[in-house]
């Protein structure tokens, strides 16, 4: 295991940060930390990089235990959720800190890390900026700047906090596949902390959601999207329809197609995918007239209500499949469930 | 429960920015040092020296016909120059921080400028002027009008002086608000005034008290400009600041000190103020930013 | 003049603002310089070139440069502890480092004199323990100046110590920096420039003040004579024309100081790119 943490709390005050967190991250993987801000994704981060210390519990880096290692024996390279580059120092002095900075033995001598440096900004594109302030940059190219500051030292291990929480986002588009495609090349063990579910499922090769301070599923992002753990997780990774079978859904879902014979919990979770509608026909009985449909470029999302029900449900089809179906706003329709997740 | 109280928390337990302790108890202990052989000390002598020998002496020598007479002058000037800086500073804060023109930043470094002159030449300068060899010198005696050496010449330069305070206080923190509310104010159809006393005052009060209370503090407490003008006459021109410098010079300790302790609690007393204000201060720019 | 803009009141406000500047500042300062200009430059520099007035520039400046060094050296503790580190009373010794603000100069004369003299508390304490004397000797002069420029070193720095994004030492030591590294290398330059305009602009206040220092000085020409005082005494024996060209000068010297003091600081901004 590259990174593994075991049993770590955090309280701060009466709050809980953490509660008993383990954790392993084989070697190579890209993995997210996501969750809802105050889950304590950000606060694991800092663990493992011994920017705080845990009340409890053990960090280990490469099978050895760091637990009371300070950051800077740690090895780790980390990037900042606003980057935290040195402002009085270029683009350059920048980069080459983590390689001054080390005692004098170990130091390498001015031409290899001129070398060394002009690599990694080479590496990030922006070797033609290396005489420049921070306050010269722009957001993605701070962050580039960042990442090739924490590069410099060769972490075994890189963590970033926030990658793209502080850029635009057209700008965090495109640095997200340029992150993937580095960490593809550089084969690095990094975790990222992240809110957003999209950014995570699109990155990272494994995926660990958070909620109050405990791991509520880690798994690969099909693994999380197509089988969630919990009712959390399925409501936090991409859109779902909510059922409650205690509040007389029971009957419509099964004349959707879907069997509550022998349920297998209370709660009923169905994707908008998972749905699919036809047009009734004209005598049909059907419980479910079309509201309303938005263009969400390739899908549609069409938006239906139930006979005497306020609540909306959401179903998604592409463009094509749509439009063959001739539907006016106030069809009734026919629906069927593909396939649902149940929770208690 | 929430992520404020999470990374409030965070804020005050960061691991790497913990200096090793005894680096931190040397520096608390530098800094109380400092503080209090330069800071806390003195305030304590002025006590010590007032109340050397006992509270009658001490009553005695506030209640001397020359130093109420000091008293009264230094009320007397402070009661007219505070309003004046005050009116002048609020106009130039208006002038500067909600309009554009040519040569501001000129105005701005001017209106700084009494701050960087001695207040030795804050006197001198007046003297050249209303002095017998001065301009205005033959002028005046002629009209027998007395400025030098009486309390209008004492009031210019403290006017001088204090010139900055209000303004200074008031342009930094009329441009951070900006105009916005302002111009809303004028779009509803108030009147200029009404834009001023309705939006404008009540987001700089506690600025612009600070600034009257420190300017206020420096009317009062005006040593070397107001030496220079002021010709020492006891009962007549000696405001509090100068009474006790005659005293202390006579080497009437008391008396002195007991003067001192006067201006000493005023000093206290404007520190009070100023802490709650800036307090106050803060708590409206939270409440903004929250609301 | 004033860019199109709804806002009413331009004219009386920059009327009012413009006239009390003419009258409050300009004229009584230009008569100064118009003053100095009665003199012939032979006369002017026979004034300043003095020995007796050499000498108080020489302890004016000298003092005023040494106790706003000190002062600086110890705001930047103070303003570090104050910042950093919590302790009991911290908030009253905060509100306490404005006092030199706001206790009158006479008072602060007087206090010092008596704690500093040969018989005062402290005074005496190092009278005793070392043989130095403080008050009434130029080492009396650089008290009273350290006392007066504390609050300008601790009020520049602490702002900018307050608003320092510690994420840049998280940054400093995760890469391998030691505490005094970072410091050394990140820290210090980020602070050094307010620290230094600190330091700057007490030394500009020390080198005009008079109330806190006349009574801890002594007085003797040549040995403890500060320029304003020179000037008080040039003054009161009717040498209008001495005490003119000298404050003149002075004034031009605070001038060129607050220059510096201005140009450092846009350098500074240049330098990291800010501008």
């Amino acid at each position: 295991m590259s990174i593994s943490v075991n049993n770590i709390s955090k309280h701060f005050g009466a709050f809980t940060a953490l509660d008993n967190i383990s954790l392993d991250i084989p070697e190579g993987e890209l993995v997210a930390l996501l969750g809802p801000s105050g889950c304590g994704k950000t606060t694991l981060l800092r663990i493992i990089a011994g920017l705080e210390q845990a009340d409890q519990g053990d960090v280990f880096l490469k099978g050895d235990k760091v637990t009371d290692q300070p950051v800077k024996n740690r090895q780790i390279g980390f990037v900042f959720q606003h980057y935290a580059l040195f402002r009085h120092m270029t683009v350059f002095e920048n980069v080459a800190f983590g390689l001054r900075v080390k005692p004098r033995r170990e130091r390498l001598g001015e031409a290899i890390i001129r070398k060394k440096v002009h690599d990694l900004l080479s590496l990030v594109q922006l070797d033609w900026l290396h005489d420049r302030y921070p306050d010269q940059l722009s957001g993605g190219q701070r962050q580039r700047i960042a990442l090739a500051r924490a590069l410099a030292v060769e972490p075994s291990v890189l963590l970033l906090d926030e990658p793209f929480g502080a850029l635009d986002a057209s700008v965090r588009k495109d640095l997200r596949q340029w992150l993937r495609n580095l960490h593809h090349d550089l084969n690095v063990t990094s975790i990222f902390v992240t809110h957003d579910q999209e950014e995570a499922m699109e990155v990272a090769s494994q995926v660990v959601v958070l909620n109050h301070g405990r791991i509520e599923q880690q798994g690969s992002p099909s693994d999380i999207y197509d089988h969630p753990a919990n009712a959390f997780v399925s409501r936090f990774i991409g859109q779902t329809n909510v059922f409650d079978l205690d509040e007389q859904d029971n009957d419509w879902l099964q004349t959707a197609g879907l069997s509550t014979a022998h349920q297998k919990g209370k709660i009923v979770h169905v994707r908008p995918h998972d749905i699919v509608i036809e047009k009734s026909s004209a005598n049909s009985d059907a419980f479910v007239t079309l509201k309303d449909w938005q263009h969400l470029g390739s899908l549609i999302r069409v938006e239906l209500v139930k006979n005497g029900s306020a609540a909306s449900v959401y179903a998604e089809m592409p463009n094509d499949q749509f439009k063959r179906l001739h539907l006016n706003k106030g069809d009734k329709v026919d629906l069927r469930i593909r396939h649902a997740h149940w929770f208690h | 429960m929430n992520a404020i109280s999470a990374t409030s928390f965070l804020a005050s337990k960061k691991l790497t920015l913990s200096d090793p302790d005894w680096v931190r108890y040397a520096l608390i202990i530098a800094t109380l040092g400092v503080i209090g052989l330069f800071l806390v000390l003195p305030l304590l002598t002025v006590l010590i020296e007032a109340f050397a020998k006992g509270w009658s002496a001490y009553s005695a020598s506030l209640t001397h016909p020359d130093a109420l007479a000091a008293m009264r002058l230094t009320l007397l000037v402070a009661v007219v120059t505070v309003p004046l800086t005050t009116v002048f500073g609020v106009s130039a804060a208006w002038a500067i921080a909600r309009f554009d023109f040519r040569g501001k930043s000129l105005l701005i470094t001017l209106i700084d400028l009494p701050f960087s002159v001695s207040p030795v030449i804050a006197g001198l300068i007046y003297v050249l002027i209303f002095g017998a060899q001065g301009w205005l010198g033959p002028w005046v005696s002629e009209h027998d009008i007395k400025i030098l050496f009486a309390v209008p010449g004492i009031i210019l330069a403290t006017l001088f002086v204090t010139f900055p305070f209000v303004a200074r206080e008031l342009i930094p923190l009329m441009q951070e608000i900006g105009h916005e509310e302002e111009e809303a104010a004028l779009s509803l159809g108030a009147s200029g005034w009404q834009t001023f006393f309705k939006v404008t005052m009540p987001n700089v009060k506690w600025g612009l008290l600070n600034g009257v209370l420190l300017c206020n503090a420096r009317a009062m407490g005006e040593f070397g400009a107001v030496s220079v003008v002021s010709g020492h006459i006891r009962g007549l021109t000696n405001t509090l600041p100068l009474h006790i410098e005659v005293s202390y010079n006579e080497y009437d300790f008391v008396g002195s000190f007991a003067g001192a302790s006067i201006l000493a609690a005023l000093a206290v007393v404007t520190l009070v103020f100023k802490t709650v204000l800036e307090w106050k201060q803060n708590q409206d720019k939270r409440l903004k930013a929250k609301g | 003049m004033a860019q199109s803009n709804i806002m009413p009141g331009f004219r009386p406000a920059i009327s009012f603002t413009l006239v009390y500047l003419v009258l409050i500042v300009l004229i009584p300062l230009s008569a100064m310089l118009l003053k100095t200009f009665q003199l012939s430059l032979d006369e002017y520099w026979a004034i300043l070139t003095n020995p007796r007035v050499q000498a108080s520039f020489r302890i004016s400046f000298g003092a005023a440069l040494i106790a706003a060094v000190v002062a600086g050296v110890f705001g930047f503790i103070i303003a570090w502890s104050l910042v950093r580190y919590s302790f009991p009373g911290k908030r009253v010794f905060d509100a306490l480092i404005d006092l030199p603000f706001a206790l009158p100069t006479a008072v602060a004369g007087i206090v010092l004199a008596t704690i500093y003299e040969p018989r005062g508390w402290i005074g005496k304490l190092v009278m005793d323990s070392t043989g130095i004397q403080i008050a009434y000797k130029p080492l009396g002069i650089t008290f009273a100046l350290i006392f007066i420029g504390l609050p300008f070193v601790v009020r520049t720095i602490e702002p900018v110590l307050q608003e320092f994004d510690t994420a840049m030492e998280e940054a400093a030591a995760s890469l391998g920096a030691t505490r005094l590294q970072t410091f050394i290398k990140v820290i210090l330059p980020n602070i050094l420039p307010a620290t230094i305009t600190g330091i700057a602009l007490a030394f500009a206040r020390g080198v005009g003040e008079y109330g806190s220092v006349i009574f801890i000085a002594g007085n003797m020409p040549y040995i403890s004579e500060i320029v304003p005082l020179l000037i008080i005494t040039k003054l009161e024996q009717y040498d209008y024309a001495g005490a003119t060209a000298i404050g003149l000068t002075m004034l031009i010297l605070s001038f060129l100081l607050l220059l510096l003091i201005n140009g450092l600081q846009w350098w500074v901004r240049r330098r990291s790119g800010q501008l």
